[in-house]
C-alpha cells in the first residue's frame, strides 16, 4: 500500500481494513439472529440493511437505509465489523450511519437513489466507504470520490452470477489493457473512461485498483464464490443467497469454505456436497437477460 | 544452509498477500499456507491480520491447532500481527475466545472501539538491541493488557506494550505490513534465520521430512 503516496485516495487505515477483509465473506443479514449465524459460519463482516435485494425486488418501493435500531441490534450482537448501506448520493444517511460508528458505508445501488447526478464526497467522513462499479471507468470515478474498496456490482437479488462475472471481466481485463497503453495514450484513455487521469496513470504503471476489489451481485453457491475469487475478486459479498436459501447456516459456512479454498476443486466438491443433499437448496434465481432495464439495480449509480 | 528461507503465511483469510509481499522485500521466500501439511516445508510462519473469529473458525475446520502446536514446539518461529496476535494469545478477553496460548500475553479484541477509532502512529521499537522507528497503522486493534513475565516488551505507544516476543513468537497490534517499512518483517526472518541455524546444528527433528509428514492429518474429509 506504500506505492500509494502522492495518490489522493482513500486514508490508509481505511484501506487497511478493506485488507483485513480479504478472502473473506461479507454477508447481508437483517436482524441479530442473522448476523449471530453469519458469525459463526466465518463470515469477515456483515451488511446490515432493512430487506435483502430478492425482497426489495419483489416487494418493490422505495428501499432505505436500515433502522437505526436494527443497525444497533446487529452490532451489539457480532464483533466483526458491520457495514451498513446509504442511498446512493444520500450523505445524511452516510452521516448517520458514521455517527453510529458503523465500519464501512456501502453507497449502494440495491437502495434507491438519492440524487441523481451526485455520489457522496467520500473523502468528508472519518468511516470508509466501498461502491459498486460495472466496469473500471466506474470503479475509479468512485475511488478518485474516496471509496475504499470497490465491488463489482452484479445484479443484486437475481441469484444468477452472470452479471457479477461480467463486471469483473470488465474491471479487471480494464486494468490489463491499460497496463499495455503507452503513456501518450493515457490521457485519451482517462477521457473514454471517464476517469480521472492520476488514477488511470497509477494504474497503468501498477497493474492493479489502488483499493481492494470484492465481488457482489449473484454469488449463490460455494462454486459462484470460487468463480468469482479465481476471476480476480479479493474477497465475496453474499446478499439474498445465504438467508433466502433453504439453508443458511450451512451455505453460509460452505461459502466461507469455498472463498479460502477457491483454487482447490476437491475442497469445493466437499463443501458443495455437504449442501446439496437437501434438492434445490439454493435460491431459485432470475434469469437477468429476461429483466426489463428498469428492473435492473446495477444500471444505479454512473 | 545454501537453501533460501522459505516463511508460510497463513492464507485462511485476511492481509496475506501484503505479508508475502514484505516477506519477498526482505529476500524471503514467501509460502501461502491453507492446508496444515503445507507448514512442513516452511521455516517459519506470519499469521496475518483478519478477523479472528473467521481465522479460528478455519483454523479448527482443517484441524491447524495441533499443527502449529507441533511446528511451534519444534522451534519454528510465528510471527502474528493483529488477528494473528489475538490468535497466539493465552488469554483473550471482549469477549473471551480460544487461543493457540503460545505466547503469555492477556489481549482484549477492538479495544480502541470501531473502525472510526482506527489509527496511525510513529513509535520506536528496540529489535537486537537497536532502537529503530517504526510506523504503525491500528486497524479496530487489540490492546495488551497484560504481560507475562517471560515475554519482552520490543515496543511502546504512549507507555502501553504495542508488541512483544516470548521465545520464538513475536507479535504486533498493529500492521507493518501496511507500510513500505520492512524493518518487523527483517526481524522475524532473522529470528527464523538463526531457529533453522540452531536446528541444523541440533540436528533436532525439524527437518526429518518423514516427521514433517505426519502434520497431514488423516482425517480431513470428516472436517466441519
Amino acid at each position: 500500500m506504500d506505492e500509494l503516496s502522492g495518490l489522493r485516495v482513500a486514508d490508509r487505515k481505511h484501506i487497511g481494513l478493506a485488507e483485513m477483509l480479504k478472502g473473506g465473506v461479507i454477508m447481508d443479514v437483517t436482524n441479530a439472529e442473522q448476523a449471530r449465524i453469519a458469525e459463526k459460519a466465518g463470515a469477515a463482516a456483515v451488511m446490515a440493511l432493512e430487506r435483502v435485494p430478492a425482497d426489495i425486488r419483489r416487494e418493490g418501493g422505495v428501499a432505505r437505509m436500515a433502522a437505526v435500531a436494527k443497525i444497533k441490534e446487529i452490532q451489539e450482537t457480532v464483533t466483526i465489523p458491520v457495514m451498513a448501506k446509504a442511498r446512493i448520493g444520500h450523505f445524511v444517511e452516510a452521516q448517520i450511519l458514521e455517527s453510529l460508528a458503523v465500519d464501512f458505508i456501502d453507497e449502494s445501488e440495491v437502495l434507491t437513489p438519492a440524487d441523481e447526478h451526485y455520489h457522496i464526497d467520500k473523502f468528508a467522513f472519518t468511516v470508509p466507504f466501498v461502491c459498486g462499479a460495472r466496469d473500471l471507468g466506474e470503479a475509479l470515478r468512485r475511488i478518485g470520490e474516496g471509496a475504499a474498496m470497490i465491488r463489482t456490482k452484479g445484479e443484486a437479488g437475481s441469484g444468477n452470477i452472470v452479471e457479477a462475472v461480467r463486471h469483473m471481466r470488465a474491471v479487471v481485463g480494464g486494468v490489463r489493457r491499460l497496463t499495455t497503453l503507452g503513456a501518450e495514450e493515457l490521457m485519451t484513455e482517462a477521457k473514454n473512461l471517464g476517469a480521472p487521469y492520476e488514477l488511470v496513470r497509477w494504474i497503468a504503471r501498477h497493474g492493479k485498483l489502488p483499493v481492494p476489489n470484492f465481488s457482489a451481485g449473484g454469488v449463490a453457491t460455494p462454486a459462484d464464490a470460487a468463480l468469482m475469487m479465481q476471476l480476480g475478486a479479493e474477497a465475496v459479498f453474499v446478499g439474498s443467497g445465504i438467508f433466502k436459501s433453504k439453508d443458511p447456516a450451512a451455505r453460509a459456512e460452505a461459502i466461507v469454505q469455498a472463498t479460502t479454498h477457491f483454487r482447490d476443486p476437491k475442497v469445493l466438491a466437499e463443501v458443495s456436497a455437504r449442501i446439496d443433499r437437501q434438492e434445490n437448496s439454493a435460491m431459485a434465481g432470475i434469469e437477468t437477460s429476461k429483466l426489463a432495464k428498469d428492473e435492473l439495480l446495477q444500471t444505479r449509480g454512473w | 544452509m545454501t537453501d533460501p528461507l522459505r516463511i508460510g503465511v497463513l492464507a485462511l483469510q485476511g492481509d496475506f498477500a501484503l505479508h508475502a509481499r514484505a516477506l519477498a522485500r526482505c529476500g524471503v521466500e514467501p509460502v501461502e499456507v491453507r492446508k496444515p501439511a503445507q507448514l512442513a516445508d516452511v521455516d517459519g510462519l506470519v499469521i496475518p491480520g483478519g478477523e479472528s473469529t473467521t481465522l479460528l473458525h478455519l483454523l479448527s475446520t482443517w484441524e491447524f491447532v495441533p499443527a502449529l502446536e507441533r511446528f511451534h514446539a519444534e522451534g519454528r518461529p510465528v510471527f502474528g500481527t493483529c488477528a494473528g496476535l489475538i490468535l497466539l494469545a493465552r488469554e483473550v478477553t471482549s469477549p473471551a475466545q480460544s487461543s493457540l496460548a503460545l505466547i503469555d500475553l492477556a489481549v482484549e479484541r477492538n479495544a480502541y472501539g470501531r473502525q472510526r477509532e482506527s489509527f496511525e502512529a510513529r513509535g520506536e521499537a528496540v529489535l537486537g538491541g537497536r532502537r529503530v522507528p517504526v510506523e504503525m497503522v491500528f486497524i479496530r486493534a487489540p490492546r495488551i493488557r497484560r504481560v507475562g513475565p517471560g515475554v519482552e516488551v520490543l515496543a511502546r505507544r504512549d507507555d502501553e506494550p504495542v508488541m512483544a516476543r516470548q521465545g520464538s513468537v513475536l507479535v504486533a497490534t498493529f500492521h507493518p505490513e501496511l507500510t513500505a517499512d520492512v524493518t518487523v518483517h527483517a526481524h522475524f526472518c532473522e529470528m527464523v534465520r538463526r531457529a533453522r541455524e540452531g536446528r541444523a546444528a541440533a540436528g533436532g527433528p525439524g527437518d526429518a521430512g518423514h516427521e514433517r509428514a505426519e502434520l497431514d492429518p488423516a482425517a480431513r474429509g470428516g472436517a466441519a
